[in-house]
């Protein structure tokens, strides 16, 4: 019955076929919007290639904490304010819904049903209203702060108002150095420790006392050179001048606004995580380890976390990325992150979308790889392996 | 004899209320303490929280008895001491967050398109109705309708998409991108799943540049860059081209939810088609998708409850939805402040739509556990 097509009928003709037809569409395709969007651009008078980049930006940006910005900055430096801000937020945001959510999914899995249904409720709140939502409901709250005049105090030094939170700059001086070589010395010798500890652990049995030890190494021996060196460190107050507080630390109500949403917002979805990772490990494992004499906080910590990690990990993955694209969402209340920025005013002030949304998509690619790169290979660290 | 006088205590209750509560409340001194501390909190937080929504909020008259038509007429703001939530905002700027600035006399097609969706989605999500088929006819037609309802034409007159709002743009970007994405993503995953590797290359690329870029990106993409795409002459609404973008979007999440699917049949049912002589698309249609769209409909579900979250995005490329309309009103020197009481609602209404979903989602998870034996366990 097929005969009669003929060759049609050979799968790797058809194979070949199909392939070329889709490619050779897919040319076609292409070729028709670079003519025609050629043609737009030239007919709208709008520059191409990449020399607006050098071209001063003639904005301020009101948030860049980490390099000094100044409105006749290119725009190229605006790019690199807005990755540096869209890291800030999405690394903080990551930090604290991580350990949020990891309290909270052990709440939820307590047994006390007041408390587990309290946190119930909260995830299903959080989890069902639009992030943006959020963002926005926080910056209103943040904006109808006290004004600067009448500023909330803390502990004389921090100063909350509608400007934002006000805290004081630490200033580092000559010998402090000494004391940061101190600490990371510390952090390396006591990972070292914890190795050779578990190595030899394995082997005789015997244990050593890892936690104190590195406690000692870390904070006590950096804080005895500190007062050696005749505490190399003073803090900058910040000090209400006219209007505005001058000098210390700013952190702007934008930024606070994106950081409490994010990490509200995604901590109620690492929660869940969380609870199903922990639900299933099985209970057999429990009642084996309460047997053999355990502690509870070792059975948590030595049986349960561990396995539970392996089911975790690849969807708190995918919550870290989704954390970092809907840091996007700054937008919304003004903060001056990559989409804002550069995405944003810089393509208003250029005209050149196609090459500014080209450059925004690619670095949130390269994050996203980035970010999934890392937590692969963390996850095949924690899997099982075959011995 | 003497042991026998000695009288054991009863054991301690494990059921009934007492039982209940020793157990779930107070089984330790911390859990007792941990009890307390949050009933106390809730005492404190309750009544307050009650009051402010209810007991002394404005509805539609202050406490003077007067008929609220802007802020400073709110209790709250006549009298710090005596007023809670100013609701009034949300009874005077009703029509607007249901129906945006449709034409008063033409609203009558929204409501008829309201009811209609609520028809269409009926055999959808209840496998059980009678007259099941003739129903899901209707569903197949409704976008045709109700194109031509809202947007005009065939005797109605036009309503442009600028004039649209509220609700229903919410709705309208929600359903239509649910539904365009669902075939496109069958496509895709299908697509990525090809033997053919110049066709799944393209596939996976596709999807993962979509689901690496944040949604807003693809936004200004489809509001800057689609425009300068086109040829002279061709002008795109803007809410299609928000449609278009959404649609994009919400086709890649798609693709990797029916790729689940799609893995979790057993190659045992491919095989089977292939030996009865069916052909490729009739092998999909007739064996295999069916089977992997029903064990990956709760996964659906919840992309969709993502994208209806995510429809509020549109507000930042000037499309004025739900949230829109309440950040419109807010900007109004009559409703000026009452920021607290335009986001609960607006937080209400997305919180009934999406709370909804996933309970939907969680009843199918339970029936498909209950009602089939992937042969899994």
């Amino acid at each position: 019955m097929r005969s009669n097509l003929g060759f049609f009928s050979d799968e790797k003709f058809r194979s070949i076929f199909f392939q070329t037809l889709v490619v050779g569409l897919f040319a076609l395709g292409l070729l028709f919007v670079i003519s025609t969007t050629s043609y737009n651009l030239e007919k709208r008078n709008i520059a191409t290639g990449w020399s607006f980049l050098q071209n001063p930006a003639g904005f301020d940006i009101s948030f860049s904490p980490f390099i000094e910005f100044k409105s006749t900055d290119t725009h190229l430096k605006v790019y690199f304010v807005g990755v540096l801000n869209t890291l800030l937020v999405s690394v903080t945001g990551c930090i604290a819904a991580t350990i949020l959510g990891f309290i909270l999914g052990i709440i939820r899995l307590s047994s006390n049903w007041l408390l587990s249904r309290l946190v119930y409720v909260y995830v299903e709140f959080s989890r069902n209203v639009p992030l943006l939502l959020q963002i926005i409901l926080w910056y209103s709250i943040l904006i109808q702060l006290p004004r600067v005049k009448q500023s909330l105090q803390f502990l004389d030094v921090f100063y909350i108002s509608n400007r934002g939170l006000y805290s004081p700059r630490p200033i580092f001086e000559s010998g402090f150095s000494y004391v940061s070589i101190a600490i990371v010395l510390a952090l390396i010798s006591s990972f070292l420790i914890n190795r050779w500890a578990k190595k030899r652990q394995d082997n005789t049995g015997q244990q050593f006392p890892v936690f104190s030890s590195s406690i000692g190494l870390i904070f006590i021996i950096p804080l005895i050179l500190f007062f050696i060196l005749g505490s190399p460190l003073s803090f900058e107050h910040p000090e209400l001048k006219g209007f505005n507080f001058k000098g210390g630390l700013v952190i702007r109500p934008e930024f606070i606004a994106m950081f409490l949403a994010l990490s509200i917002y995604t901590a109620a979805f690492i929660s869940e995580i969380v609870r199903a990772g922990i639900m299933s490990v099985s209970k057999g494992q429990r009642e084996a380890s309460a047997a053999i004499g355990l502690k509870q906080t070792w059975i948590m910590r030595l049986i349960i976390i561990p396995q539970a990690l392996r089911v975790i990990v690849p969807p708190l993955t995918s919550q870290y990325l989704n954390l970092t694209k809907n840091s996007s969402l700054g937008i919304a209340v003004g903060y001056a992150d990559l989409v804002h920025g550069f995405g944003g005013i810089s393509l208003n002030q250029t005209g050149q979308a196609i090459e500014c949304m080209a450059i925004v998509m690619a670095t949130y690619l390269s994050i996203s790889l980035t970010i999934s790169f890392f937590m692969n290979i963390y996850n095949r660290s924690i899997q099982f392996k075959e011995k | 004899m003497n042991e026998m006088n000695e009288v054991r205590k009863p054991p301690v209750a494990t059921t009934g209320i007492i039982g209940w509560l020793r157990i779930n409340l107070f089984f330790n001194w911390t859990n007792s303490l941990i009890t307390l501390f949050v009933i106390y909190c809730l005492y404190q937080f309750i009544p307050w929280i009650l009051d402010w929504t209810i007991f002394s909020a404005d509805f539609k008259y202050n406490y003077l008895g007067e008929q609220i038509t802007n802020q400073e007429m709110c209790s709250r703001n006549l009298d710090p001491e005596n007023g809670g939530a100013c609701w009034a905002v949300i009874y005077v700027r009703f029509y607007q967050f249901i129906y945006g600035f449709y034409p008063k006399v033409e609203v009558w097609r929204v409501n008829v398109a309201y009811a209609m969706l609520a028809l269409a989605l009926l055999p959808l999500l209840y496998a059980k109705l009678p007259y099941r088929k003739y129903f899901l006819y209707f569903t197949y037609i409704f976008p045709v309708i109700a194109y031509f309802l809202l947007n005009g034409g065939l005797g109605f007159t036009e309503v442009s998409t600028n004039k649209w709002g509220g609700l229903l743009v919410t709705l309208v970007l929600g359903c239509t991108g649910i539904a365009l994405a669902f075939p496109i993503g069958i496509m895709l995953a299908l697509g990525r799943r090809s033997k053919l590797p110049v066709i799944s290359m393209m596939c996976t690329l596709f999807i993962e540049f979509i689901r690496g870029v944040p949604l807003i990106t693809l936004l200004f993409f489809g509001m800057v860059m689609l425009p300068l795409f086109l040829p002279e002459g061709i002008d795109m609404d803007g809410l299609v081209r928000v449609l278009v973008a959404v649609t994009l979007f919400q086709s890649a999440y798609m693709a990797e939810v029916i790729r689940g699917g799609l893995q979790a049949i057993p190659p045992g049912q491919y095989e089977a088609a292939k030996s009865l002589g069916m052909s490729y698309w009739r092998m999909n249609l007739l064996i295999i998708l069916p089977q992997a769209i029903r064990i990956s409909i709760p996964p659906i579900v919840n992309t969709s409850i993502g994208l209806f979250k995510d429809t509020t995005l549109v507000i930042i490329v000037g499309i004025l939805d739900l949230l829109g309309i309440g950040r419109g009103t807010l900007a109004d020197t009559n409703w000026l402040g009452l920021s607290y009481e335009i986001y609960f609602f607006v937080s209400l209404v997305f919180f009934i739509f999406t709370f909804g979903m996933s309970r939907y989602s969680l009843y199918l998870e339970k029936k498909l556990k209950t009602g089939i034996n992937m042969g899994a366990d």
